[in-house]
Parts: C-alpha cells; structure tokens; sequence
C-alpha cells in the first residue's frame, strides 16, 4: 500500500449499474409490455410460415383446380379459390415469403446507407453538411412510391431493384434521425478528447459516436420496417414489386381486385388482412422498443 | 387558518424512499427538525444525502415513485401531507415558495418578466388593474432599479443574478410563511453570488421571513443560517447554531467535511488536505449501527452495531455520534506532509508559451472577442491558474492552447520551443502526447459505451505505441498511480461514483507522458471531500512527474491551494498575472481585488462589491475594459487609454493606471 492509500476509495463505489443488469431488466421490460408481445407472436407467426409453409399447406399455392374455380370458404378450401382454382390459404401462407425476404433487406440497406450518411453529416457539418443535406431534402420532396415507380420503370422490376430503391430512399429518412442524433454526440468532451490523440474521423464515426446512438438507430430501423413491408405491398400491387408466379400478397390483391365487383371478396380480403396484420405486428413490436428505450 | 405561534416548519420523524425497481429504497431516516417564525434554517450536505428531496418533500413535490413513509410535516401549524386538491394549491399558492438553483429554468422563456410576475398576484387574487403596480413594486423590493424596463423583458434578455432576482421577487411575492431557497447561488459567478446573498439578507430582515436555506457551500450556509443541520445519506448527524457547528463541530462527519476545503492562503507547499475516504452507503436498509461508521476514523465497535441517537451536545446543539467529545480529534486520512519534490526538472525554456493570441468569433461586421492579444508562458514542473468570472475567456484561452479552437492567424503558441500547429489534428502524435486536458465534467468526457480499460489503454496505444504486455504493465502502473483499483478496469463510466469518473479522465490525460495538463474547472462538478482527494492527487502527480498544469476555476481558494502562478483575465484581456502570493496579498488589479472581495463574501457582508455584469464582449468598453465597474477609476484616463500589462515587482505584471500604492492589498491570515 502507497502512503497516500487513504485517498483510495475504501468501500465499493455505489449504485452497481452492470451491462448485464441493464439488459436483463430491458428485456425484462420489453416483455411485460403488452405491444411487445402481441407484435412479437405475430411476427414469429409470419416468419415460421415463410419457412416452413410450403410443406404445412393443404395444396400446392399455384397448382391450379379449374373444376373448381372461385368457390366461397368451405371445409376443403378454408379461404376458397380463385379464378384458376388455386387454394386461397395455401397461397396466403406461402405468399409471405418474398415480402418477408425484401421489405427486411430494403430495411437493412436503409439502415446501413442512413447511419453513414447520417455519420458523416452530422459530424463534418459545413459545406458537406449542407450540400448533402439539401440534396436529401430534395429527394424526400418526392412522395416515395412516385420516386420508386419512376425508378423501377426505368431500371426493370425485380426483388433487387425493389431492394435497392427503398433502401436507398429510406437511408435518406434514417440519416435525418442519425443525424440529428449525431449532432447531440460530437461537441460532447469524449469526442474532444478523441481528436487531442489522434483519432482519425472514422474511428471517432464508428467506434466512439456510433455505440452510444445505437438506441434511437434500432427505434428508427423497426418503424422502417413497417413502411417498408407496406410499400413492398404497393408496389407489388402496381407490379412494379414482386413478379410473378409468386403467391405474394401484394400481386395477389392486383391480380384478383377485378373480381370484388363479382361478389368474390375472398380472393382478395385474405391477402389484405395478411399485409395488416404484418405491418400491425412490426408496429405494435416498435412500439414495445422505443418505450423500453425511452424509459 | 394558520397559527400565528406555530413553527413555520415543523418535520418530524420523517421517512422517504423511492420506489426503485418494485423495491423500496430509503433516501431519509428519521428526519426531524423545526425551523421558528423567522428563522434560517440551513440544511447542509454532499449530493445524495437527500437535502433536495427533503425540499419536495415538503413542497409535496415528490416524484410518482417517491412516498413520505412515516413522519409529519407542518407548515405555519398546517399538516401539509394531509392536503388534497384545491386546499393543496392554495397552500401552494400562499403557504410555501422556492426558488431554485438555476433561474434561467424557473421562468417561462416565452413569458415577459411582468406578465410572468402579475400571475403570481392574480393566482393571489389581487384585481387586474392593481397587478402590474404591485408588480412593479415587488421588483422594486428585489432593488431592481429600472422596474418598468425589466417588465418588458424576456428572461433570455437578462443576466443570471438579475433572473434570480426576479425568482427571488417571484417567491416573495405572497409574503409566504416559509420560503425555500434550493442552492440560490450555485450556478452564479462569484461576484454575482454576492450580491445575491446580500439582497436575501437585508430581505429577510426586513419581511421577516422564515427561510429553508439547502446547499452544499458551507461558507455560504456559514454566513446567511442562524442555524443548521448536517444531513449525511439521508440522516441528520448534527444540528445547532451555524457558528457554533462550523468552529466547534461535534461529529466527525462535520469535522471531515469542513477539513477537507482549502483554507484562505493555504498552498499545495504547505498541506495536503483532508479527505473523507469510502462512499456513502449504497443501501440504508442494510445499515446496522452509526450511518457514517464505516467511514469514520474513530468508530468503535458500538458504532458499527448501534445506531447513536442524537445526543443534546449543549444548548440547543445535538450530534448522532458515541463519541462526540472526541469529534475534533478525528485522526487525519492523508498524511499532513506535502509531496515533496520528488522529480526536478531543469527549467531553461517554459514548457508552453503563447504569445499574443487572440480569438475572435463571429463575422467580420459583428466580431465578438473572446481573448485579446493574451501572452503567457507556463514552466515546466509548474501550475499556472486562470480565473475570472464566467465570459472572460478562461475556457477559450485553455481550448485555443489544445488546438479545440484555433487561434486567430498571428498568434503563436509554442512547445518547448517549437512552434505548434493551430489546429490539434495537424499536430504530431508527440505534441498531442505532451498536451492534455482533463474536462469539467467527466460525464460528458468519458465515452459511456467504452469500458474503463478501452478509456485509459486506447491513449496509451495510440500516443504511447504500448502493445501486449508493455500495454498492460503501464495501465496497472498508471492505475495504482491514479489510486483506481484494477476491478474497476471491466466497468463503465456510468458504474462509477463522479470522483471516480474524474480520476478516470485524469488517468487518460497521464495515460501517454503528458507534460502539460490543461484542468478545466476539473472539481466544480465534484462535492467537497471528493474535491479534496483530487486536488490532493493533482498535486502527488506533479510532484512525481515533474508534469506543468494550466488550472481553470471559479474558486479562488482552490486556485490558490494548487497555483504556483495566477493569470487573471477579464473580457478577454489579461488583466494580471503573477505569482500566487503576490497575487493574493496584493498589491492587485483592481478587479482581482473585487473577485476576492467577493469570495470572502461568502463568508461576511459588507465588502467590497463589484457593480453590474460583465459586459458584451461585442462592445467592449473603451479604454481600459474594466473602467465601467472599477470601484478605483481614477478618470477620464481610463475611459480613453487602455493600460498597459506592466511588469511591476518581480513577475508579477498589472495593467492598470494605478500606482501601486494606490492599489488594494489583501492580508490573508495564514491559518
């Protein structure tokens, strides 16, 4: 012990606040909320029957039936048939799959462009700042299915290109957030005191700002999700989305909505009530984060 | 109604905790005293023992967690936990006001000063056309000279003391029976804070006021509490009269606490200070015995397994403690021996030199100057301190030395002879290693995703080129130099007390072989006794290091303790500079004279007061800057000519038109 051991602290310091019992009492949180939950059964519900539907389905989603075209829910047909005799539940079951794979990838891209643009912004400020900035803004002066139609024509509809344009528009969204978020962080004395040893810009971006604005990137990231499962659906409707042969709900609703004036509301209330309850599930599962997050 | 006899505040037996993740937790035990019909009352302790919620508490303020367990409190003899409703926010309205540590968050941003104030008087029911008079009025009483200007503000329009005044207007508005003043001067300048404590005191007596006075300043508490109380973790340790308690203290809490502030005049050469070592208990449930035992130099076993009552002392003064007698004779934590100058270095060249720098913000149409033509040099081994009240570039000046800021383009700034870049990330990685800084609040300086390990082992890889094994015998060299256990490496900021914090940032400022540390006011965040050990630490490093520091601060009694050399700067301008002795003792400039005046005002009324604000630095005054508050303006030379920084004896240089024997002296009782 050093002469000097009385200034040493003699007693362990107070209010142990570890990690590990931060994340234990979040998650603790996250499940006593009841959005969370709800949200959360319904998304594992959708996310099981994108993987495991195609061998749980009574028939085969295309294969066609025409001896028994657009017959109304019964026992054999639970949600009936459309115009080709195709099994309605089948199709909605097996339909999930290609929203499920496109609206999270388009999401995630959005993520990973948003935070970098938002990064890069938010810490340079100036010139860069403002250039990028307006540039964004004139972007999102374009209402995004108008912006996405115009792209999709011009480039061809595939799941990639419909990947790659909501991505890149929603990056645009989650930079503001980052932003915003980034401008709270950098003239704080940590940041300071990066710079007064040498720190590059990019390890102060990455390894000192980012970790401590994770939380409202996650927010942003599940409330993207929910737009972007909805704006897969429109787009599909329009068929600039998904393509068929796919089940996709989306394409389902353009291709049977003809037929509602004909009294055969299955063929489309079953797809439409699949996209609702997704995008209700994906909200009510943001909801649960962001008040956990916020408290 | 109210009972003219009654107390005006009545707690007893009182017992608060908050609900904390489904379990209760105790904040006060047993809280009992009484403050009489125009009394002061003043409630003292370090953060965390509870004086604000005591103040919620009694304003019925407490947050939604929060519960009054047991206990009672009285208000002018009405119970004041019994009340609901509508008798709630009449006895809210009438019985009680408070004002608050930061005034600029008491009013209404959007609200004028007047209207602001003629709410107070309509929730009174006073008729509309009689408001704005008696608005006018109360202002008046708060001295506000120019009433009628200051109602027709906004309150981002005024300064600090002046929207404390008017929060103060605001409180004694419905002449209430008891007014709670939460930390009043706390976020205010020095010269601003004196004045303040002035006006509360020739208010009180003149309306006769009853007065809850909480804080953490012990010589403020010592000047304006006929009594006071001692609360420590939630406990209140000792009560009596003020002037009784802070000469003659009777529990060893009280003892510790008052030993740790530097005295007047005391130097880093002479003492080390006093330190209360350990933490406030964690959980007051697991208590057994004395509340402060565990820190306690005198604890017997009785103190670690019964809790001492609160023994009547003398008349009128009582003190939880076994042994009470023996309070004064509490053993020192730190050996009373100053470091002794382990490392010399041979000093031929200062270590940092600026010269002639100058900072100018804003356009060149409207130009705002932070600092103006400041030379200064700081050898090696040294501490140079910097002060001035709040907006006269101490800040700026310790930013545009580390290259946060640059300078503008004539200034030189020079290490060990060499001539540095302006900017920090066009420095080499060596000067970036010899310069660093330690921040004023380590909050915001440690990253709180970065475990201390990262915090501390980054610097040392980066400034340093330590790897493997290299890397992790320095970092335990550094933290037993630091004085941190080694468990605390795997945490993070947020785990840790604020002192700890603070030696955490300190230890990331040594990590490379820094032979400059820029401190930034790095103990105003801190409570006393955690002050003390950090100033006692800052001290032990240079001595073993041989390391130089510019010291940053408000409190000119901690500037004095850990100072070699003071700068004094005023808008910007270096208005003296010197060795501390000469310094303090005088002859001074005539505003590092009212900056001390002010200082001692804390302790005593009727000193020498500095008039008004610190002026805009957009419009500087003409002349020498200080000659619109200078209490020894000899005329219209001043007004015209700025005086030149003159060397007067030895180094201590003065820019004043004074002679010296025109100038103030200070005679401080070496104690």
């Amino acid at each position: 012990m050093s002469a000097h051991a009385a200034d040493s602290p003699a007693a362990p310091a107070p209010a142990m606040e570890t990690p590990k019992r931060i994340w234990r009492e979040r998650s603790a949180m996250l499940l006593r909320s009841a959005p969370f939950v709800v949200g959360m059964l319904i998304l594992i519900f959708w996310v099981l029957m994108a993987i495991i539907g195609p061998w749980i389905v009574p028939y085969g989603a295309d294969d066609t039936d025409l001896l028994n075209t657009l017959t109304p829910p019964a026992a054999d047909h639970w949600f009936g048939t459309d115009q080709f005799g195709r099994d309605v539940f089948s199709r909605v079951i097996v339909g999930s799959r290609d929203i499920l794979i496109v609206a999270p990838l388009a999401t995630l891209l959005g993520t990973l462009v948003g935070t970098v643009l938002g990064l890069v912004t938010g810490y340079a400020r100036g010139l860069t700042d403002d250039v990028v900035s307006r540039i964004v803004e004139a972007f999102l002066a374009l209402p995004l299915l108008i912006l996405a139609m115009l792209v999709i024509t011009a480039l061809g509809a595939s799941n990639a290109t419909v990947i790659i344009v909501i991505g890149l528009s929603f990056g645009l969204v989650v930079g503001r957030t980052v932003r915003a978020a980034v401008l709270g962080e950098r003239d704080l004395d940590y940041v300071a005191a990066a710079n007064l040893r040498g720190e590059r810009p990019a390890y102060i971006l990455f390894v000192e700002i980012l970790p401590n604005i994770l939380p409202p990137i996650l927010v942003e990231t599940t409330v993207r999700l929910g737009y972007a499962i909805f704006t897969v659906a429109s787009l599909s409707f329009l068929g600039l989305g998904i393509q068929p042969p796919s089940p996709d709900w989306g394409l389902s609703i353009s291709q049977n909505y003809g037929l509602i004036g004909g009294g055969f509301w299955w063929t489309v209330l079953f797809y439409a009530l699949a996209i609702g309850s997704l995008v209700v599930g994906v909200n009510l599962t943001a909801d649960g984060v962001q008040s956990v997050i916020d408290a | 109604m109210q009972d003219a006899t009654a107390a005006a505040l009545e707690v007893r037996d009182l017992d608060i905790a908050y609900r904390v993740r489904r379990r209760d937790r105790q904040v006060i035990r047993g809280l009992s005293f009484r403050i009489g019909q125009g009394e002061t009352f003043g409630l003292v302790g370090e953060s965390g023992c509870g004086k604000s919620t005591v103040a919620l508490a009694v304003t019925r303020y407490l947050p939604e967690n929060g519960r009054v367990r047991t206990g009672s409190i009285h208000i002018g003899g009405q119970d004041a936990l019994a009340m609901q409703g509508e008798a709630l926010r009449q006895f809210r309205t009438r019985s009680i006001s408070m004002v608050y540590q930061d005034p600029g968050r008491a009013l209404n941003p959007s609200i004028r000063i007047g209207a602001q104030l003629a709410e107070v008087f309509e929730v009174a029911g006073v008729p509309a056309s009689e408001r704005m008079d008696r608005v006018e009025a109360i202002l008046g009483r708060v001295r506000i000279v120019d009433a009628g200007r200051v109602m027709g503000r906004y309150p981002h329009e005024l300064s600090g003391g002046m929207l404390q005044r008017v929060v103060i207007a605001m409180a004694l508005a419905v002449d209430p029976t008891l007014l709670i003043l939460d930390e009043p001067t706390t976020a205010l300048d020095a010269t601003v804070e004196a004045e303040v404590l002035d006006l509360i005191e020739t208010l009180r007596a003149e309306m006769g006021s009853s007065v809850l006075f909480i804080g953490h300043n012990l010589a403020v508490i010592r000047r304006m509490c006929a009594r006071v109380g001692v609360l420590y973790a939630g406990t209140l340790v000792e009560e009596g009269p003020t002037r009784e308690i802070f000469s003659h203290p009777r529990h060893p809490y009280t003892v510790g606490l008052l030993r740790c502030l530097p005295r007047p005049g005391l130097s880093k050469h002479q003492t080390r200070l006093d330190t209360i070592p350990g933490f406030l208990p964690t959980s007051l449930a697991d208590v057994k015995g004395c509340v402060f035992a565990p820190r306690c130099g005198l604890a017997q076993d009785i103190c670690h397994t019964t809790e001492p009552p609160l023994i009547p002392v003398a008349e009128g003064r009582v003190s939880r403690c076994h042994f009470h007698e023996q309070a004064p004779n509490l053993p020192r934590t730190t050996p009373p021996a100053p470091p002794t100058n382990r490392k010399k270095i041979p000093a031929f060249r200062p270590v940092i030199r600026a010269d002639n720098i100058s900072k100018t913000f804003g356009s060149a149409a409207a130009p705002v100057y932070a600092l103006r033509d400041v030379s200064v040099e700081i050898w090696p081994g040294e501490t140079l301190g910097l002060v001035g009240e709040s907006g006269s570039g101490k800040t700026t000046l310790a930013k545009l030395l580390m290259g946060l800021t640059p300078p503008d383009e004539k200034g030189i700034i020079e290490l060990n002879g060499q001539k540095l870049a302006h900017r920090a990330t066009a420095r080499q990685p060596a000067e970036l290693e010899a310069l660093q800084i330690v921040f004023q609040n380590p909050d915001a300086a440690l990253n709180r995703s970065q475990t201390i390990r990262g915090i501390i082992s980054r610097p040392m890889k980066k400034l340093g080129g330590y790897r493997g094994a290299a890397l992790t015998e320095r970092l335990s060299g550094l933290m037993s130099h630091i004085r941190l256990a080694e468990r605390y490496l795997p945490m993070r900021p947020r785990q840790l007390s604020g002192g700890l914090k603070q030696r955490v940032a300190i230890a990331r400022a040594f990590a490379g072989d820094p032979r400059i540390v820029v401190c930034d006011e790095p103990t105003s965040a801190l409570d006393v006794s955690v002050q003390a050990a950090i100033l006692n630490l800052l001290a032990d490093l240079q001595a073993e290091q041989g390391v130089s520091y510019l010291f940053v601060s408000h409190d000119l009694r901690v500037v004095r303790y850990i100072s070699d050399r003071i700068a004094v700067l005023y808008l910007g301008r270096l208005m003296e500079i010197g060795p501390a002795e000469a310094v303090f003792n005088g002859p001074h400039h005539p505003y590092t004279e009212s900056l001390m005046a002010a200082s001692a005002a804390e302790e005593a009324s009727g000193q020498l007061r500095l008039k008004g604000e610190i002026p805009s630095a957009m419009r500087p005054p003409s002349g020498c800057v200080f000659h619109t508050r200078c209490p020894r303006k000899i005329g219209t030379i001043c007004e015209t000519t700025e005086p030149e920084l003159v060397q007067r004896e030895g180094d201590h240089g003065i820019r004043c038109h004074l002679d010296l024997d025109q100038m103030g002296r200070t005679v401080t009782v070496e104690a």
